[in-house]
């Protein structure tokens, strides 16, 4: 009997826990470093190259998929959201496939990107056809950022 | 006890409609009803799940049980899932099984070749629970013979382990399931396994949203059953079960599951149709939050 308050107990912590991490706001704005996982990539994994470099529908069917899985954190135009911070920034535009590839397959798990490895293989690879397709976003040139409102 | 199928329905209903007021998430789900996978709920998200068991039984009724589940995402490595559980005993009644509590928690970072997820759960149940979601020790057939109104006095407080093992290699998922679990009322140790594997039908999107689309598809094939305590360990008096099952996933955010399963020797009940349907509500976590004065 004990032990069954105790489990029904550690429930309820766990329940009452569980709330709050994930509504957990940040500012990404405010942590640059936030790119800094794509650097981790291994040299193996950072040089492999799109196989859908050429396909045709490789970057309508990536937009469908963003839209589907990435645009609740990043937002629709992937320029940030509440939970995920702006794709359209140098450092994803910069990077390369492969890296990107690889971020999406591991996640990063600790700051809340679940890992996309449920998504088959092709299907990464058309959401990274479509990020790099998008390009910079005027809002992430430091330029931009840093000009006065009128 | 139609109060319990009412509340257990209209639970399940209530927040599979509250899905259609909000941004759907088009899931990718695989099509298992009893094995998981390694892939965790995303954080912040509610999927709303409803399943059905129609199951025969040689010497009794045949019965359909049904469970609703709320699982949620608290962290990208950690999910947490409620369970209400009912059945209908058929010439017999319905009764309100009883609740469980499940946790799933993935202790490594990173993708692996075999990729561990640890799970707890709680159960608070009573004898009439027939949903046959994990089959452990000796769970036999022939268990399910007794009447709703004696099993139904039995109280059952079960803490359940599992070791989740799951890779993803081509478009295939592998999931193997190692199962103990142990009645807190000085019961021995139980255990069981479940086993699956399953791929989309095609492995690249479609560019245009469309429901019939290859992709939309996941075949695969589940098998469970127990393996004996902790005093008699190993295939004897145990059932086994062998259960194609498929999953469409449609664009609008809905998930259907279909999964007919046959019993592998005579402790087993020779068939069990299961079915499902499951919404995922993306951002639920927020709504909540706004819910109760937060700014968004």
């Amino acid at each position: 009997m004990r032990l069954a308050f105790f489990a029904l107990l550690v429930c309820a912590v766990l329940l009452v826990v569980s709330v709050a991490p994930a509504n957990e706001q940040k500012n990404w704005k405010d942590k640059p470093d936030d790119y800094a996982e794509l650097g981790k990539a291994p040299e193996k994994a950072r040089n492999r190259a799109n196989p859908l470099e050429n396909d045709p529908e490789a970057v309508a069917a990536g937009r469908l998929l963003f839209e589907d899985h990435c645009a609740e954190c990043h937002g629709d135009n992937a320029e940030g959201g509440k939970k995920g911070p702006s794709l359209r920034a140098p450092e994803v535009q910069n990077a390369e496939p492969g890296s990107i590839f690889w971020l999406l397959t591991n996640g990063v798990v600790r700051k809340g990107m679940p890992v996309w490895s449920r998504l088959p293989e092709p299907q990464r690879w058309q959401l990274v056809r479509y990020l790099k397709s998008l390009g910079i976003a005027e809002a992430s040139r430091p330029a931009k950022e840093a000009s006065p409102k009128p | 006890m139609r109060l319990a199928r009412f509340v257990s329905f209209a639970l399940g209903l209530l927040f599979l409609s509250f899905g259609n007021c909000v941004r759907p998430a088009n899931a990718q789900e695989n099509p298992y009803v009893v094995t998981y996978d390694h892939y965790l709920e995303e954080p912040g998200n509610l999927e709303v799940e409803y399943f059905s068991t129609l199951g025969t039984q040689r010497g009794g009724n045949d019965f359909h049980s049904y469970w609703t589940e709320f699982e949620y995402g608290a962290t990208a490595w950690w999910t947490t899932e409620f369970y209400l559980d009912a059945q209908t005993t058929f010439h017999d009644s319905t009764v309100f099984s009883g609740f469980k509590w499940e946790n799933r928690i993935r202790p490594l970072q990173r993708e692996h070749w075999i990729n561990p997820i640890l799970y707890v759960e709680y159960e608070d149940i009573n004898g009439t629970d027939k949903t046959l979601k994990e089959i452990v020790g000796h769970d036999l057939e022939a268990d399910f013979l007794e009447p709703n109104a004696e099993t139904r006095r039995e109280h059952e407080r079960e803490i359940e382990l599992k070791l989740i093992l799951s890779s993803t290699v081509k478009g295939w998922n592998i999931s193997e399931n190692i199962i103990s679990a142990k009645n807190l009322s000085n019961e021995p140790w139980e255990f069981g396994y479940a086993l699956g594997v399953s791929r989309p039908l095609s492995l690249k999107a479609s560019a245009k949203r469309c429901s019939f689309c290859r992709q939309n598809f996941v075949a695969g094939v589940e098998m469970y059953g127990g393996l004996g305590d902790r005093y008699s360990f190993g295939l004897k008096d145990t059932a086994h079960y062998l259960a194609p099952a498929v999953a469409w996933n449609l664009p609008s955010g809905w998930t259907l599951r279909l999964s007919p399963g046959f019993g592998m020797n005579d402790n087993s009940h020779q068939f069990l149709l299961r079915w499902g349907v499951s919404r995922e509500i993306n951002g639920f976590g927020g709504m909540v939050r706004r819910l109760f004065g937060a700014k968004s």
